[in-house]
């Protein structure tokens, strides 16, 4: 290892850490006495700039990554690189959302933490050494749990931080714990070392406990069933710019660890002899998933959990695309390539839909259905945001949200025959069916059931350009969806 | 050219919405020349296409990774549809006259499910074709939920769940028909000669053909019907009964018929006399006949009259259908033609012209207020749109029964014995709320001739009279001169049945 190549590897890293630091400075030093909506809007920018400068330093990067003797430790370029800018982008997304709100006074604190947690998001896209996967899932988790309690007037905002911090604390411990099984089965924290190494010492009952540890610590962070407890507590008492960062930028950075851990490891067995399937528990949580977060999301009366709800089958139809990346490199890619579209769009819809429940809610109070009553008429470009993600989300065509799923479902038929994986997929298209009925919920209440209260609802300029652009890409993208896909697949060309 | 109804009804749609509020005469005004638009360019691409086969209007690649292709084109059954949605989206406009309630939002949303319509009817390729049926689902649910009466949201509410849970058992299908066949073009005709394994056509067949039978109204999944159309406003019964259920059959022909016709070979063994996915469809459909025109019998609501006479009438269709003989589909695609124009004039005298001026649907109610007299425009309109309805020769709809049951004979008789019963029951049902409704025998007494003087209805305004003339003329010409739509029907029925050609 030379440290030149460590430094231009890590070149996006060191950005977004220079970045946060630089909001730490100006913030706490430079604009002590400015009012706080000037604080607000030059550390957001800042975040932005940085985010922006990690983008650029992505761009530099050439080569597949940085090798410490002969193994790959973080990997560039293809997939990752794919999964890095959308942690990027998204993460510029929800600082700009900040700008219209008021919960904390410590705004500089907020912006750093954000920009370090996304640097953790980045590290573990990249990892491909279990330490290093759980140094940056560490330092996301923690970005996360204190963005949660941000709000620190409200209880709920302590609650649901001490509820995920909990949760998640368990789920870490269950990782590492797993980890170190794979270091003591190997002899290596490389996930290509532990691969060779396993496939050639054959089966062993430790490796499958092992498996099993990971996933259920990995499946925390993307709250999947049974692990998503956390998930409707900490959406709902999360200040709204916090909530939409975990729901996308961690939901990005988890999934494109689980896509790298997957492809090492998901197929040794059918390498080496008779094993069971290891992709068997991640199709055991992408329908129970899938199952009960369509159905518990049909009971929800807040908003927020609603979507945590909705999060949860989300990420059930992502795990089942996961489970079934196959063993050889250029089929594998397909359903990569098609995983990596649903979560970025994913998570672009779920930023905008939260930026919606954030505006209404600080007009009327309360995420509740109720307060979306009439919202056609009290902020008319709002509600048609609502309506083109909500519909997004449940998969109605010409939006983005209809081609993800659809991406997703034609390349797990097309790699895998036969009638496990058919049976999914029509679970899952039967559950999206069933999703409807609870996003129109919401959109009834805007668009159909008349107005309590008429008094119009004022957005923030930026906040409602961000949330405009945000409608308008779901738009373009499910129109001409190719777009998106060409980008993905250029970037796996170049790998 | 034809191209330019789908771009012209959403570009009428965005233009709508974003349209400063509070001026609904320019709403109409730009509603109705988008439908008149539309009207005219189907007319010109009916005259136009005659004679000829298939022909494609646009094929650009839009999803290339997967082949799929914004592949628009049209032969004679998508002309002769298209053409139904033309003048079924500018009478829906004529009698939306009176809708003061958000105005521009109404017809955004009207333009948009027109849009779709024109689309499906016009998409060659597999994915296209579902987008656009997709795209149809939304505003349906807000036509109905926003502007709707009797339980608006729950019936808006079941009709888009009814929808969507059909198009998820087509996705289903589509999506193994793409893997199965594992070509990288979803165009409908390369599917066509992708030879898929017999065994799979087998199950996805019924999969697919149910998926789209729901929406074209199938017993026993046809329940979003009638509530649908009695709670939807005018103009979305009319759209609803007149153009979105066809896109139902139109899928049952296109994809399910076309793409997967081994799917209805007999399965080798029979139970009751049932022995292949064709008897078992054709079974339902006879039975959505006799039991929708039975339940519409005895309705108390004028508009479940109708909204049940819906249901038997395209279980006409399903049953041409699943004759699978030149006759019987042609007379299925000709029912769908006669059905949207006949049940949008249905709609259109008991929604609007009756009800926005006695203000009940109730069929007691409408006996004692003598409409014959006071308004003999509707009385006489709805006696010709109930011949037409009754399949009396001279309508369209004559024609059109007569080829089915004629192609229904050929295979089973007692198909069309069965089907007959509905028709002498159909009879029935229109001859009871004609007499109820309109031409009911109570003398009124002089007090109350003389109430109704000083309390007389609105006069047939000029959109109500442009709407029933417009819809009456076409039905009965095509019952005149069947041979204008059946000279394009017929010979895309024959490439289509014959396989591949289509």
């Amino acid at each position: 290892m030379n440290y030149a190549d460590l430094f231009r590897v890590t070149l996006p890293e060191t950005a977004l850490e220079v970045a946060a630091l630089l909001v730490l400075v100006v913030d706490l030093g430079l604009l002590r006495k400015a009012a706080l909506k000037v604080r607000v809007v030059v550390a957001a920018l800042l975040g932005v700039a940085g985010c922006g400068a990690a983008l650029w330093g992505i761009s530099l990067q050439t080569g597949d990554g940085l090798y410490v003797g002969e193994s790959l430790v973080l990997a560039n370029g293809g997939g990752v690189a794919v999964a890095q800018i959308g942690i990027l982008i998204l993460t510029a997304l929800t600082l700009l959302l900040l700008i219209d709100s008021s919960f904390t006074r410590h705004v500089g604190e907020y912006v750093a933490v954000v920009l370090m947690a996304a640097t953790g998001g980045l590290l573990i896209a990249s990892a491909r050494d279990l330490l290093v996967i759980f140094i940056g899932l560490e330092l996301l988790s923690l970005g996360l749990y204190i963005l949660t309690a941000f709000a620190k007037s409200s209880g709920k905002s302590a609650e649901a931080a001490l509820k995920y911090y909990l949760f998640g604390g368990m789920s870490a411990a269950f990782l590492l714990f797993g980890f170190s099984y794979f270091y003591g089965l190997s002899g290596s924290t490389n996930l290509a070392k532990i691969q060779e190494a396993i496939a050639t010492s054959g089966p062993s009952p430790l490796f499958y406990i092992a498996w099993i540890l990971v996933v259920a610590g990995l499946g925390f962070k993307v709250a999947a069933v049974p692990f998503h407890l956390w998930a409707p507590d900490t959406y709902e008492g999360a200040p709204t710019p916090a909530a939409a960062f975990i729901a996308s930028v961690s939901k990005v950075a988890s999934f494109a660890l689980l896509i790298s851990i997957s492809e090492s490891w998901l197929r040794i067995g059918e390498r080496c002899g008779p094993w069971p399937q290891l992709a068997g528990i991640l199709l055991v949580l992408a329908a129970a998933s899938m199952i009960v977060g369509n159905l518990a999301a049909l009971a929800q009366v807040s908003v927020r959990r609603l979507l945590a709800y909705s999060a949860i089958a989300h990420a059930g139809y992502i795990l089942l695309g996961i489970a079934f990346i196959p063993g050889d490199v250029s089929s594998s890619f397909l359903v990569e390539k098609a995983v990596l579209f649903y979560v970025l769009t994913y998570g672009l819809t779920t930023i905008g839909a939260f930026g919606v429940v954030g505006v209404v809610e600080r007009a009327t109070g309360s995420d509740k259905l109720d307060s979306f009553l009439g919202l056609h008429k009290r902020n008319p470009v709002l509600a048609a945001v609502l309506l083109v993600l909500f519909l997004s989300l449940a998969g109605i065509p010409p939006l983005v949200g209809f081609w993800a799923k659809f991406n997703l479902f034609a390349a797990v038929l097309g790699v895998s025959a036969g009638p496990v994986p058919f049976a999914l997929v029509a679970l899952a298209v039967a559950l999206s069916a069933v999703s409807l009925y609870y996003y129109l919920q919401v959109l009834k209440r805007a668009y159909v059931m008349p107005a309590v209260d008429e008094t119009p609802i004022k957005a923030h300029p930026v906040t409602l350009a961000v949330l405009v652009a945000i409608a308008a890409a779901v738009v373009l993208l499910g129109c001409f969806p190719a777009l998106l896909q060409g980008w993905i697949s250029s970037a796996y060309m170049m790998r | 050219m034809l191209a330019w109804t789908i771009y012209l009804s959403f570009a009428g749609a965005l233009l709508l919405a974003l349209l400063p509020k509070g001026r609904p005469a320019l709403a109409r005004w730009l509603a109705f020349a988008v439908a008149v638009a539309g009207l005219a360019l189907a007319v010109a691409g009916f005259v136009t296409g005659m004679g000829q086969g298939r022909v494609v209007i646009v094929d650009v690649p839009w999803v290339p990774s997967m082949g799929i292709h914004f592949l628009l084109a049209a032969d004679g059954i998508s002309r002769v549809l298209v053409l139904l949605t033309g003048l079924a989206a500018v009478a829906g406009v004529l009698f939306s006259w009176n809708i003061e309630l958000r105005t521009h939002e109404f017809f955004a949303f009207f333009l948009a499910l027109i849009g779709g319509v024109y689309g499906v009817f016009l998409s060659f390729d597999l994915f296209l074709l579902f987008v656009f049926y997709e795209i149809a689902i939304v505003p349906k649910y807000f036509l109905i939920a926003i502007w709707g009466s009797t339980r608006r949201e729950y019936a808006a509410m079941k009709l888009a769940l009814f929808s969507f849970a059909g198009s998820a058992m087509v996705l289903i299908g589509l999506l193994a028909a793409y893997a199965t066949a594992g070509s990288h073009s979803t165009g409908l005709i390369a599917l066509g000669h992708a030879n898929l394994p017999v065994s799979f056509q087998m199950w996805c067949f019924p999969l697919v053909f149910t998926g789209f039978a729901i929406l074209a109204g199938m017993w026993p999944f046809h329940t979003w019907a009638p509530t649908g159309h009695v709670a939807a406003p005018t103009a979305a019964s009319m759209l609803l009964a007149g153009v979105v259920m066809k896109l139902g059959a139109y899928g049952c022909l296109r994809v399910g018929i076309a793409l997967f016709p081994r799917g209805l070979d007999p399965w080798g063994f029979s139970f009751v006399g049932i022995g292949s996915w064709r008897d078992v469809f054709a079974v339902l459909a006879v039975v959505g006949i006799v039991y929708g025109a039975l339940v519409a019998l005895v309705q108390t609501d004028f508009k479940f009259v109708i909204g049940y006479s819906s249901v038997s009438h395209m279980g006409f269709v399903l049953l041409g259908l699943m004759t699978l003989n030149q006759i019987g589909v042609t007379g299925a695609v000709l029912q769908m033609f006669s059905h949207g124009i006949i049940a949008g004039l249905l709609f259109a005298i008991v929604g609007r012209i009756v009800y926005e001026r006695t203000h009940t649907r109730q069929l007691a109610e409408l006996e004692t207020m003598h409409l014959s007299k006071r308004l003999p425009f509707a009385a006489w309109a709805f006696v010709i749109a109930g011949m037409a309805s009754m399949g009396l020769p001279g309508f369209s709809g004559f024609v059109a029964e007569l080829q089915v049951l004629v192609g229904a004979w050929m295979v089973k008789p007692w198909w069309t014995a069965a089907a007959g019963v509905g028709i002498v029951v159909g009879v029935a049902y229109t001859w009871r709320v004609l007499q109820k409704a309109f031409f009911s025998d109570t003398l009124p007494s002089a007090h109350v001739l003389e109430q109704e003087h000083a309390h007389a209805f609105a006069p047939i305004t000029w959109p109500e009279a442009t709407g029933v003339v417009l819809l009456g003329g076409v039905s009965l010409a095509v019952g005149l001169y069947p041979k204008i739509l059946l000279d394009a029907i017929e010979p895309a029925v024959k490439a289509l049945l014959a396989g591949g050609g289509q």
